[in-house]
């Protein structure tokens, strides 16, 4: 920790001086190293598939070859201005930015509410925990084959349990204005528990006294949410809605099983256009280039928030 | 006294008569029984004899002649065993060599004072912000050049460094007073020895923290692998689910797909079911994963 001492060292330094400093170093080097070897195994893995791969993304993003096989050649920023230009990708991120919003809200309000009621704990909230808590479990994977059946036209467990309510039975992933709801559904269905553990531990911090205090001076339920608990939550929240981000860009396989971006593309996201470019039309250039962009907004909301929320820590 | 009064038993006598609490937990109670409901059918449908139709696959209520035929259908079309194994090389490989990686770095971290301390942590959070799956097109094509493409070890490695688990370990490990490794010092112990005989019998609960969060996560990991394999014997379990589901789907096989699905699942669902409370602390701290 005294990286800085060399510094407080007489100003002239004549020659025996910067020996000693270099010296030092060397003592200070020689006294790290054993740090530095028990860092290195993480280390190597860090620098192959962190930072070798983030510079390989800034690279890749700069190339591009005609066809396939032909040789790479430097194109600037052309691939990232092709693949800004692809209706495709822009038709992706709105997509994801619908899919984000729509998802975030529903699961974060119900996982609060979830996280209110069950806060207390005994057989019975503990059960019911478990129960919401199931979902955050399965693969994605194995969620969607369970919503492939649930959502099969006719037969599937809703057309058989509430079509009958319905006018006209919709095709769940068939039609292109329902398929990124039908999605969304599941998204919902599979975080809502997960982030009720972090208002479950959010809400221990609400002190007893104060909501009793305030039921006495006549606050009802609604009040002593809005004035004593929302606020005491503020910090969980920030940090829930990081995470639903995130999820909304990364967790999205059932995307993968259940609809392949289709119907007419309406369920394609960001990463799935990712995936689509590398892997279906071999290019990595578009495909580097739409992660850049992917990650530069994912870095920019992650500082952000780190930002907001060391103001908050600072300011209080 | 009611049901609903013993529930709300505990609460400050000042509030306990109020309506909306009460409201609020009738709609969480309406809420769990839908987030039962998939896994409901699951198993329902596992049970339900091909003989009953595909008009009758939505019911809910359990077939009255339950069989297995769909479990072993399944068991045999799908090649679950195959992918079991799978799953289980990558998640342990996975977690063995995290375990050496965090446990040395972690260390590091928590007891050494080394030169660029700080710099090298931030390096290490780095990995936090930068989601692993978003880095899928520059890490398959090392991969491949590593000669790597299609082998389970390409699936672990870009895992096998965690940030998160190594800032867990920092965690346990700071929390260990000295005066134990003073000891074991004075009794001539290496600096291995001692992280091996002290620091890590006394990290358990950190350790099955971390392996639950790892094993759950990589177990449940799909496109990654998805990308990386190509031969079908090398699939892991999620990946063959999604093949297994695609071919059964077109022959309206739901049986068998619930079957499937029950399979990939149960090994976690026992598990959590069993250790409930570990479970839901590891994954409150994994929120900063």
């Amino acid at each position: 920790m005294s990286l800085a001492e060399p510094a407080a060292l007489p100003v002239a330094a004549s020659a025996p001086a910067r020996l000693h400093i270099l010296n030092r170093f060397s003592h200070r080097f020689k006294a790290s190293l054993p740090a530095y070897l028990l860092l290195l195994p993480s280390l190597i893995f860090l620098a192959l598939f962190t930072y070798g791969a983030m510079g390989r993304v800034f690279v890749d993003a700069l190339y591009q070859r005609a066809t396939p096989k032909a040789p790479l050649r430097f194109v600037g920023l052309d691939n990232i201005n092709a693949v800004l230009a692809d209706p495709a990708f822009t038709g992706a991120v709105v997509n994801n930015l619908i899919y984000a919003v729509g998802t975030a809200i529903p699961s974060i309000a119900l996982a609060l509410l979830f996280a209110l009621a069950l806060s207390r704990t005994n057989a019975v909230t503990s059960a019911l925990r478990a129960a919401l808590f199931l979902p955050v479990l399965i693969p994605m994977v194995a969620a969607s084959a369970l919503f492939l059946f649930i959502f099969l036209p006719n037969v599937g467990l809703l057309d058989y349990y509430i079509g009958r309510f319905l006018p006209v039975l919709p095709n769940w992933l068939g039609d292109s204005d329902i398929a990124l709801y039908a999605i969304m559904v599941i998204t919902i269905w599979k975080n809502a528990g997960y982030y009720m553990l972090f208002f479950l531990a959010g809400l221990q911090a609400v002190p007893e006294d104060v909501m009793e205090a305030a039921h006495l001076d006549g606050a009802g339920p609604y009040q002593r949410l809005r004035h004593i608990i929302l606020p005491e939550l503020k910090p969980t929240f920030l940090f829930v809605i990081v995470i639903a981000t995130l999820n909304a860009v990364t967790q999205v396989d059932h995307v993968f099983v259940m609809t392949k971006g289709g119907p007419s593309n309406s369920t394609s996201l960001v990463l799935f256009y990712i995936y689509e470019q590398a892997v279906e039309h071999y290019d990595i250039g578009k495909a580097s280039a739409a992660t850049l962009l992917t990650l530069a907004a994912l870095m920019g909301l992650t500082a952000l928030s780190f930002r907001t929320m060391a103001n908050r820590e600072g300011g209080a | 006294m009611t049901l609903i009064d013993r529930l709300f038993k505990d609460t400050p006598l000042a509030t306990r008569r109020e309506i909306t609490p009460k409201l609020g937990f009738a709609l969480t109670v309406l809420l769990a029984i839908v987030w039962l409901i998939p896994f409901l059918w699951m198993g329902v449908a596992t049970l339900r004899p091909p003989s009953d139709g595909i008009n009758a696959m939505a019911e809910l209520m359990p077939s009255l002649k339950p069989t297995l035929d769909n479990i072993r259908d399944a068991w045999e079309i799908g090649d679950f065993p195959r992918y079991a194994l799978n799953t289980t090389i990558i998640c342990t490989g996975i977690l063995s060599v995290q375990f050496v990686t965090i446990t040395l770095a972690g260390f590091a971290f928590a007891r050494l004072d080394f030169a660029g301390k700080s710099l090298i942590f931030y390096l290490f959070l780095m990995q936090l912000m930068l989601v692993p799956v978003l880095l899928i097109v520059p890490n398959l094509s090392l991969v491949a050049q590593l000669g790597l493409y299609d082998t389970l070890i390409g699936v672990m490695m870009p895992f096998f460094a965690s940030a998160f688990g190594t800032f867990l370990m920092r965690q346990a490990f700071e929390a260990i007073p000295t005066e134990l490794e003073d000891a074991a010092l004075i009794d001539g112990a290496s600096l291995l020895q001692r992280i091996r005989h002290i620091y890590v019998p006394l990290s358990m609960p950190s350790f099955s923290a971390f392996a639950i969060i790892s094993v759950t996560s990589h177990w449940n990991d799909f496109l990654w692998p998805l990308m990386v394999i190509n031969s079908p014997d090398k699939r892991p379990l999620t990946v063959g689910l999604s093949v297994f589901t695609a071919t059964a789907e077109g022959t309206q096989a739901w049986g068998t797909i619930a079957a499937g699905t029950l399979m990939v699942i149960a090994p976690l669902l026992v598990t959590f079911l069993i250790f409930q409370k570990r479970f839901i602390s590891s994954f409150v701290t994994s929120g900063i994963k």
